[in-house]
This record gives structure tokens, sequence and C-alpha cells, in this order.
């Protein structure tokens, strides 16, 4: 027993896996140089649109996949994100930059609040409350005069590119590394939190809630600490969305298809794990843009068609997600003998 | 603001609560029997309101007379539903579960927008039309039939679960479907007679509400909400608790309508819910 401890102990936090690093690093350095090689700015949009969404998705996995808890309203925090950024822009001329952690901490707060009375029940319940809290606050944006109502919040744009402003108008590419460094960042710390203490405890949480319980560890306030790390991911997600096009009402930043597709995004690329979002985005988004291009903009109803298709047969033949194909000792620690 | 308007509102929110009530007893039926919440209720909800449209546009058949086909219907849309999705997923994690049965939703409301475009439609001049007049206090006839059919499926509902014998069987699967299977009783034909009777309540509201609501493709996600909230309410799995929740809901939506403001109908409900859930997690009649 002492000498697994040891073991475990001597373990360093890195993959000690070099080919996984090297893989991940080259990639890296792929992602940084691509806008170099001249792309056009329909593929900068892509990339930009599968960072983004690769990151709300991972938040949805920190509270569906590391906790275990469905949250059906995640759409809220990605409206609060946009929200924060763009009203205290247009009203006070506080740079996005700022106001980004602002939003994250409305988000906190939020979450806090949703969390402390539905987590200590089971899923059912904080699903449907967060389904309802998804609607209720498109409905309460819908209708409130101060952030435009119905019509929205349209940024004043800036006459020049501006980085204290985030508004690039001649080229995509500093959208491109704004979101990039927002990805990487995420993906980093997310990717700590699943080795970490709390990591694990998250998940004893998910698998187990009595087991976890008889070993101290607090079920209810674990839950609402995913929820807030959840909730404090994806309203950053929301600001740069709306620095990005700079047009920002509630039936596009509260629509409840955000929360769907964050879902699904997981879903579909393998809840729990920290790789599976991004092959979800990676997979979905291109689908999602290719067919608003070929069936027109009336498109939307054909590809949520397929998302619904998929999202059944996922979870009846793989509910592991499409990562379950690959072997799993790649991804993992390399086994100390 | 006279009594007038408040008994009014009262008599609006109790009609529209006896079809919550209704809408919630299938979806309390399924749960109870294989605790699991059926996301796309909403959803089958708006596709018994269409099928009775179309039976209406197509072959002149009056929402009254096409009840008893929006029943088969919808109860053969749920043995299709526990056949080819459900089956699969008994034993899965509850997050599969949800996420299953959410995905069904979004397939048949974007498939129902593909080939009915989101236009709203309404029957023109139903058999049920006009209104009754009692006092000062105005009841549309269509509602008040409409909710009397809700309350008069509900008890037969009731009756059906607690009184025969395969109402008594589908209580012993949904209490531990092992001993059940012991005793003989096939827990896969229990589900897939659950599925069809929980839908073909919704069969019923729909059917009946087709005669006066605008009939589009989103029409369910406010019903499915409202019947969520009014299982949590009720009680998850209690089919009586259900009855009690759907008025609570009706209530509290026409009034605070009336007395707050008329835009913010799902916070009050919400509020409701919150309340509950903290002060009585398990719901009025719950056993969960």
């Amino acid at each position: 027993m002492d000498s697994k401890l040891e073991i475990a102990k001597s373990e360093p936090i890195w993959n000690t896996n070099n080919r996984v690093i090297s893989i991940i690093a080259g990639l890296v350095i792929l992602l940084f140089a691509l806008p170099l090689f001249g792309m056009n700015s329909f593929y900068l949009h892509l990339f930009i649109m599968i960072f983004m969404h690769a990151v709300m998705a991972q938040s949805w996995n920190v509270i569906a996949g590391f906790s275990g808890q469905i949250s059906l309203g995640h759409g809220a925090f990605f409206g609060i994100g946009a929200y924060a950024t763009s009203f205290f822009y247009m009203e006070y001329g506080i740079t996005p930059w700022i106001s980004i952690f602002f939003g994250m901490f409305v988000s906190g707060i939020f979450a806090v609040l949703i969390g402390i009375p539905m987590l200590r029940l089971s899923g059912h319940y904080f699903a449907i409350a967060t389904l309802l809290i998804g609607i209720s606050f498109q409905v309460v944006f819908q209708r409130w005069d101060l952030v435009g109502a119905a019509s929205g919040l349209w940024v004043t744009m800036t006459p020049e590119d501006s980085w204290s402003a985030l508004q690039f108008h001649s080229s995509k590419a500093p959208y491109y590394y704004v979101f990039l460094m927002f990805f990487l960042i995420t993906f980093f710390l997310v990717w700590l939190l699943s080795r970490s203490k709390l990591g694990y405890r998250l998940r004893a949480v998910r698998d187990d809630p009595q087991a976890a319980l008889s070993l101290c560890i607090n079920v209810s306030n674990y839950k609402i600490i995913a929820y807030v790390i959840s909730a404090m991911i994806m309203a950053p997600m929301g600001s740069l969305f709306a620095q990005y096009i700079l047009i920002i009402d509630p039936d596009r930043v509260f629509n409840i298809e955000i929360s769907i597709i964050v879902l699904l995004i997981t879903v579909l690329g393998g809840i729990g794990n920290v790789w599976g979002p991004i092959i979800g985005a990676a997979i979905l988004v291109p689908i999602s843009e290719y067919s608003r291009i070929y069936l027109g903009g009336t498109g939307g109803a054909v590809d949520l068609i397929f998302y619904g298709l998929i999202l059944m047969i996922i979870c009846i033949f793989r509910p592991n997600g499409l990562i379950s194909f690959i072997p799993k000792d790649i991804l993992e620690r390399k086994k100390q003998r | 603001m006279t009594s007038e308007i408040i008994i009014q509102a009262i008599v609006t929110g109790l009609m529209m609560g006896l079809i919550y009530a209704l809408i919630a007893a299938g979806l309390s039926l399924i749960f109870g029997l294989m605790e699991i919440v059926n996301f796309a209720h909403g959803e089958h909800l708006m596709l018994s309101m269409f099928s009775s449209f179309w039976l209406w546009s197509l072959f002149g058949l009056d929402p009254l007379f096409s009840i008893p086909i929006t029943i088969l219907l919808l109860a053969f849309c749920g043995i299709i539903t526990h056949y080819f999705l459900i089956r699969y997923i008994l034993k899965a994690k509850m997050l599969i579960q949800i996420c299953a049965t959410f995905g069904l939703s979004i397939f048949i409301r974007s498939i129902a927008q593909l080939l009915w475009t989101p236009d709203f439609r309404n029957v023109d001049k139903p058999l049920l039309e006009g209104r009754i007049e009692i006092g000062s206090v105005f009841i549309g006839q269509p509602q008040l039939y409409a909710s009397l059919v809700c309350l008069v499926a509900f008890f037969g509902l009731y009756w059906f679960v607690t009184k025969t014998e395969t109402g008594l069987a589908l209580q012993a699967t949904a209490q531990d479907r092992h001993a059940a299977e012991i005793l003989g009783i096939p827990s896969n034909k229990m589900f897939a007679i659950g599925w069809a009777i929980g839908l073909g309540c919704v069969g019923v509201a729909g059917g009946m509400m087709a005669n006066y609501f605008f009939i589009f493709t989103d029409v369910g996600i406010n019903f499915a909400l409202f019947a969520f909230v009014a299982v949590a309410l009720g009680g998850f799995g209690s089919i009586i608790g259900c009855l009690y929740a759907g008025i609570i809901i009706g209530l509290v939506e026409s009034l605070g309508g009336l007395l707050i403001d008329p835009s913010f109908k799902l916070l009050y409900v919400f509020a409701i819910y919150l309340l509950v859930v903290i002060y009585k997690p398990q719901g009025l009649f719950g056993r969960y």
C-alpha cells in the first residue's frame, strides 16, 4: 500500500509520454503559424469558431463530465459574458480586457446562487432548473430596456483596429490569435484541473456520491465549485464572441441552441475527457459552417436534424464519445512499473 | 382591479392548470416507471397538435372527432420511441439518458420545422367555439371543454393505474422491475405500455388544445417546461401530485400575469419551483 502511494507521489504531473508531448507541441506551433500561410478569412473564421466552441464545450464538460451534473442552460453564462463587455464598453468606455473578468465574476456569482439550492438534489432537478434558467435569462434580457431590450446592443465601432477596444476590422488574424490564446490557456488549466486533487474529488463525487461523502468530501460543495468554474470558463467566450461580431441581442447570445451545441460537442467528442471537446468541435463546427454555406440561411434546421440524430446515435452506441476509439494508454500518463 | 378580473384570472388559470396536469401526468408516469425524464415531451405535444391540425385540414375532420386517432398515433409514437431509443439506454448513466431524450427533442422539432415551416397555424371554425358568460366572467367554450376532457382523462388514467390489472403491473414494475419480472411481468412490455399511455395523455391534451391554440413547431417548449415543473412540484413519479401541481402552476401563471407583469410568467413559475425544491425537495407527494 505504502509503496503504491510512494509511486503515486513520485509521478510527475506532466505526461511523461514523450511522443504525446511532442505531438501536442507540434500542433500548437502549427496553430500559431497557420495564419502566416495566408489563409483566407473563411478559414480563419472556421478556426475561430472551432476554438470558441471547443472552449464552450470544455466549460460544459467541467460540470457535466467531471462532476456529473447536467446543465441544459449554459447559454446563460455565455450571454452574461457577452453583455458584460459590450455594455461596459458602450456606457463607460471600459476596455473589454477588464470587463471580461467582470463577466466571469458575475457568471460565478450566478452559478453560486443557482447551485446552492439546486445541486443538493439529484440530477434531474438541476437539469430542469438550468433549462428554466437559460430561458428566463433570455426572457429578462428581451425586456430589459437598459441593455437595449429585444434589439440588443450595437457596439460602437472604433475607426481603426484597436487592441485596447479589442476590435479589428481589417483582418481576422488578430481575433484568431486572441481566441487561440484563450483556447490554449483554458485547455491547459482544465487539464491541470483534471489532474489535480480537485479533479479527482469531482470525479469521485460523480461516480459514487455516497462513497465520496464517506471520505469527507462535501459533495454539494464540490458540485458548486465545479459549476462556478464551468460558468467562469463560459463567460469569456461570450465576451470574445460579442467583440467578434459586435452586435449582440438576446435571441443570439441567450439562444437555447448554444446550450444544445455545447452538450452535443462534448457528448460527441467524449464526455468527462479533457480532449473530447476538441474532437467534437473539430467535427461539428465545420459541419455546421459548411451546411450554412451549401444549404443557405435556412439550413439551421437541417443541421439541427443531424445534431439530434448524432446525439441519439452516440448515446446508444458510444456513450463515451469518439475519443473512446483512441487507445487509452496513449492519452494517459505512461505507466510506471 | 375589481374582484371580477381576479375571478376571471382564477378561472383561466384553473382551466390551463388542468391541461398542464394531464401533460405532466404522462411525464410522471414514464419517470415513475423507468426513471427517465422525457425531454422530448413538448415535441410530442407539438406532434399531437399537428396531427389534429392535419386531420382537420386534409380530411376536414374536426379536432373534437379526431382525438381518438391522435391518441392512437401518439401511443404508437411512444412505442416507437421506446423500441428504437429508450430500450437501449435503460441501463445507461443518467447523463446519457438525458442527452438521448434531449437529442430526440431536437430531432423531432427540427424535422417538423423542415417539413411544415415555422409558420403559425390554427384550426378555422372548429365545432367548439364561442364563450359562456356567467355573471361578468367569460369562459371560452373550447378552453372549458379542453380542461374538462383533460380532467376526465386524468381520472381515467388514475383509475387505470390504481385499479386495473395492467395498471397494477405497471406499478409493480415501477417499484422493482426485477421482482416484477420474477412474478411474470415482462418489464420491457410494461415500459412500452407506459410510453404509449404517457404519450396518449399528451395526445388528449394536444388534440383538445388544437381547437383554440396556435399550432407551430415551438409550441411544446413552454408546455414541456411547465410539465417538468409540475412533475418536480408534485414529486417525481407521483401521478396525483401532478393534478395539484398543474393547478398551482396554472393559477400562479395567470394571477402573476394579472397582478405583476404578464411578460414574466415563466419567472413566477420558476420562482415557485425554486421555493418548493428548497423547502420540500421530494415535492408535494414525491417518493424520491
